[in-house]
C-alpha cells in the first residue's frame, strides 16, 4: 500500500516537472526572437488549402505566403519555427510576442486593429456558399429560403448568414470539418464561410467531385498579415514583399497551386494593393 | 468590459446554460438512480449491464458524445428530435449531457448505498419486503442523504461541461464568448465575464450542497 502511494506521488511529481520544464522552455525562448536567428509565423494547423499540418510538413496558401515574406526579411525556410494559431488566440499570441506575425485567413477589423496592425491584404476573399456536386437550387445567397446550413460557432460567416436572412435553419459546429461530414452525408444543403476556406476543402483528394464552391461571393474579407501594434517597420517591409511577391508572379502561382484544384478564381479586386502601414 | 455586457447578450447566455443545467440534472438523476439500482440489484445480467454504462459512458470523452449525437445519430441514423436545428441541437445536448452525467451520478449513489449497513438491508428482507421495496423504503432515502456531497460535484461538473455544448453550436454561455473574441478579437475581459458568471452559478451549488451534506447526514 504504500509503495503504491509513493508511486502515485512520485508519477505526480514528475507529470509537475514535464509541465513547469515545458512553460519554461517556451518562457525562455521568446525573447531572441527578434535577433534575427529565426522566425516565429503563426499559421493554421487545420485548414486545407491555407494552412495544415501534415506530419511534419505545412502546406497552403498562408504557408507559401509567409514563407515567401520571411524570405525577404531575411529568413530561409529552414529557419522558421511555425506555431499554431488557432482564431481566438490569434491578438494574444502576437501581443505576448509569441509569434512574430500570424498569417492565418486573418481578415483586417477595426475591432483587430485596435489590438495589432497588419499589413496587407495579401488576398481579399469573400463569403461564399460550398454544395454538393449536383445541387442545382442553391445558386446564391438570395436562393437559401428554406435550405439548411452549417457554418463554425460564432464565426463572422455564421453571425452574418443569420442577419441576411433572419430564421435560416443553420447548424454550427466546432470546426468545418464536421460541416463537410453534414454536407456529404446529406443532412445539410450547403457550408458558408469565405471561398478561400471552401475551396481549400473542395480541393481536398476526398471532396473532389462531390463538392463545387458556388462562386458568387457576399462579403468582402481582406486577409492581412498580423504583427504587434505600432511595428511600422516591419509591417513596411512585409507590405513590400508582398508587392513583390504578387509582382514576380509567385502570388499567382500560390493561388493556382493551392486552391486551383477546386477551379478557384480569385475574386474582384484580387491581386490586391495592400494599404500603407501606420 | 463594460461595452461587452451592453452589447451581448451575457445574460442571456447564462440563462441558457441555465436551462442546459437544470435539464440535464433532471436527465441525469433519473437515468443515474436507474443505473445505481441496476449495479446493486441481485441480478447479475443488470449488474453487468449497469457497470457496463458506467465504464464505457464515464470513459468516453464529452464532446465525442456531443459531435456523435449531431453527426452520428442525428444526420446519419436519422434521429433528428426536431426539424429546426438549434431546437435539435438543444435536445440532443440535454440527452447526451444527462446520459454522460448519469454515469457520475450512479457512481455517486453506489458510494451513498455503502454507507448504508449491510445489516439494514438483511433486516429489511427478513421482514419480508421484496427488492425493490427495501431499495424505496430503506436503502435509497438513506443512499440519497449519504450522496448529496459527489451529487453536489457531479452537479458543478454538470453545470461547467455545459460549454461542451458549443462544439454542436449550442448558444450558451461558450458560444457568446465564440463569438464575442471573433468580433472583438480575444481579451481578458471577455473571459473574465464567462468566468465570472460560472463561480456566480456554481459558488451558491457548492455551499447549498456542502450544507445539505450536513444537516441532511444519516447520524449513526
Amino acid at each position: 500500500m504504500i509503495t503504491r502511494r509513493r508511486l502515485a506521488a512520485l508519477s505526480a511529481c514528475a507529470a509537475l516537472a514535464v509541465g513547469l520544464a515545458a512553460c519554461g522552455g517556451s518562457d525562455s525562448s521568446t525573447g531572441d526572437s527578434a535577433s534575427g536567428a529565426g522566425l516565429k509565423v503563426g499559421i493554421k494547423f487545420d485548414q486545407p488549402g491555407l494552412g495544415l499540418k501534415q506530419g511534419s510538413e505545412y502546406k497552403g496558401l498562408d504557408v507559401d505566403v509567409a514563407t515567401y515574406v520571411a524570405g525577404k526579411l531575411g529568413t530561409p525556410a529552414d529557419k522558421i519555427t511555425w506555431v499554431q494559431a488557432p482564431s481566438a488566440q490569434r491578438e494574444s499570441l502576437i501581443e505576448t510576442g509569441q509569434v512574430d506575425f500570424i498569417v492565418a485567413t486573418y481578415s483586417i477589423t477595426d475591432a483587430r486593429k485596435e489590438k495589432v496592425s497588419f499589413a496587407g491584404p495579401y488576398l481579399i476573399a469573400g463569403q461564399d456558399l460550398l454544395v454538393r456536386a449536383d445541387e442545382a437550387a442553391i445558386t446564391g445567397p438570395e436562393a437559401l429560403a428554406g435550405k439548411k446550413l452549417c457554418s463554425v460557432k460564432g464565426s463572422t460567416s455564421a453571425q452574418k448568414v443569420k442577419d441576411q436572412n433572419p430564421g435560416v435553419n443553420l447548424q454550427e459546429f466546432a470546426t468545418y470539418s464536421e460541416c463537410m461530414a453534414a454536407l456529404t452525408s446529406r443532412a445539410v444543403d450547403a457550408l458558408t464561410t469565405d471561398d478561400t476556406i471552401l475551396a481549400g476543402y473542395a480541393a481536398q483528394e476526398q471532396y473532389k467531385g462531390k463538392v463545387k464552391v458556388v462562386g458568387k461571393t457576399f462579403s468582402q474579407e481582406r486577409y492581412g498579415i498580423g504583427l504587434k501594434k505600432g511595428n511600422v517597420d516591419l509591417c513596411t517591409k512585409i507590405t513590400d514583399a508582398i508587392n513583390s511577391m504578387i509582382k514576380d508572379g509567385d502570388w499567382q502561382k500560390a493561388v493556382d497551386a493551392n486552391l486551383g484544384p477546386a477551379g478557384y478564381k480569385p475574386g474582384a479586386g484580387n491581386p490586391p494593393t495592400p494599404d500603407a502601414c501606420s | 468590459m463594460i461595452d461587452i455586457l451592453t452589447e451581448y447578450n451575457v445574460l442571456g447566455a447564462f440563462v441558457e446554460t441555465l436551462k442546459y443545467t437544470v435539464l440535464a440534472a433532471i436527465g441525469s438523476l433519473v437515468i443515474g438512480t436507474l443505473v445505481a439500482v441496476m449495479r446493486v440489484s441481485p441480478i447479475g445480467v443488470l449488474r453487468g449491464l449497469g457497470t457496463f454504462y458506467v465504464t464505457t459512458i464515464r470513459n468516453t470523452p464529452l464532446t465525442l458524445l456531443m459531435v456523435l449525437s449531431i453527426l452520428g445519430l442525428a444526420f446519419i441514423v436519422g434521429l433528428q428530435l426536431s426539424e429546426d436545428f438549434n431546437a435539435n441541437t438543444f435536445r440532443w445536448a440535454v440527452v447526451m449531457l444527462s446520459v454522460y452525467h448519469a454515469a457520475f451520478v450512479a457512481e455517486a449513489l453506489r458510494s451513498g448505498v455503502n454507507t448504508v449497513p449491510t445489516g439494514q438491508a438483511e433486516a429489511a428482507r427478513s421482514i419480508g419486503l421484496t427488492f425493490g421495496q427495501s431499495l424505496r423504503e430503506v436503502i435509497l432515502p438513506q443512499a440519497f442523504r449519504g450522496a448529496i456531497a459527489p451529487l453536489g460535484s457531479t452537479l458543478i461538473a454538470l453545470t461547467k461541461n455545459t460549454t461542451v455544448a458549443q462544439v454542436i453550436g449550442g448558444s450558451e454561455a461558450a458560444g457568446l464568448l465564440s463569438t464575442i473574441v471573433e468580433n472583438e478579437g480575444s481579451s481578458y475581459g471577455a473571459f473574465l465575464i464567462i468566468a465570472l458568471g460560472f463561480v456566480i452559478l456554481t459558488l451558491p451549488t457548492g455551499i447549498a450542497f456542502t450544507h445539505l451534506s450536513e444537516r441532511l447526514a444519516v447520524r449513526r
